[in-house]
């Protein structure tokens, strides 16, 4: 067993456990903001396995938006609503819902893994032209350029309204979240 | 010799993580952790999508998952602003007690 070998099993397993551990104590710590550190843990262990699959870029991301935007803005709203209480789990106001997710669950497992191990050997059809490794280039930047180029040339469309997304997200959560004033002509006095 | 790592194990792993986000989103009330299973089943997908370029030599893959991200961004503010305009007017609102749309 060579040792660079072992070395991705372990932190293929590792990442993976962060990953499964922080998505089940997302589902079931009572309280929000507990939830939102479980939510970290799966993002730092998602982030993980991108370094692993030569996604550089991407796991920075990942880091950055994710657990340092995202999280913070769940952990914000939770502040400022004050709901960081523990809901009491054991009520189940459907009775037949937890049941019934968990059928939904076993199912939904069972297709997409199927489906995943029939499709085994089909992927090795179709390759693509090439990830370009840092340490194969022993260019400490190869991802981040390979990336930039497909994103400034073939998708520089979809790029640009993304643009336009951000902004009418910005504005539309502006307008929602406004106290706006009973009657309209009190504000201008 | 153990054999590397494939390709299948990783989407095997990022179909249990969606599961377990589809699972949370339908038996939690909190709207607030509804909103975190749907982040889970959006990095599930992510985690497929880079496995998937990494297996196909393909860089589109990871050109996605950007627009994920991008897309999860956007999602998360406008869903957040609705969160706490709705909860300001009923404060401890489950996802129960929205079922009719009057304010």
């Amino acid at each position: 067993m060579s040792d660079a070998t072992f070395l991705e099993y372990v932190v293929f397993f590792a990442a993976a456990l962060m990953m499964i551990g922080g998505a089940i104590g997302v589902v079931i710590f009572a309280n929000p903001v507990h939830s939102a550190l479980g939510l970290v843990l799966t993002l730092f262990g998602v982030a993980v396995q991108f370094v692993a699959m030569d996604a550089h870029f991407l796991a920075a991301v990942q880091v950055i938006v994710y657990a340092g935007a995202i999280v913070v803005l769940f952990l914000f709203v939770i502040m400022l609503l004050g709901v960081d209480t523990a809901a009491d789990l054991a009520i189940d106001p459907i009775k037949i819902q937890r049941p019934l997710a968990a059928v939904m669950g076993v199912g939904l497992l069972g297709l997409t893994a199927a489906a995943i191990v029939k499709a085994r050997n089909s992927l090795e059809l179709a390759p693509g032209e090439g990830i370009a490794r840092a340490v194969d280039l022993g260019d400490h930047d190869a991802n981040i350029r390979q990336l930039a180029d497909s994103l400034f040339s073939d998708y520089v469309f979809a790029f640009e309204f993304t643009s336009v997304l951000l902004i009418v997200a910005v504005v539309g959560t502006v307008v929602l979240t406004r106290r706006w004033p009973r009657d309209p002509r009190s504000e201008s006095k | 010799m153990i054999a590397a790592i494939e390709t299948t194990w990783y989407l095997l792993l990022a179909a249990l993580v969606f599961t377990i986000g589809a699972v949370g989103l339908l038996i939690r009330r909190n709207p607030l952790v509804m909103f975190m299973c749907i982040e889970l089943m959006l990095n599930a997908v992510n985690v497929t999508f880079v496995a998937l370029a990494f297996q196909l030599a393909d860089i589109d893959g990871q050109t996605a998952v950007l627009f994920v991200l991008v897309v999860a961004a956007a999602e998360v503010v406008v869903g957040l602003g609705l969160i706490v305009s709705i909860l300001r007017s009923r404060p401890g609102a489950t996802a129960d007690d929205l079922a009719e749309l009057k304010g």
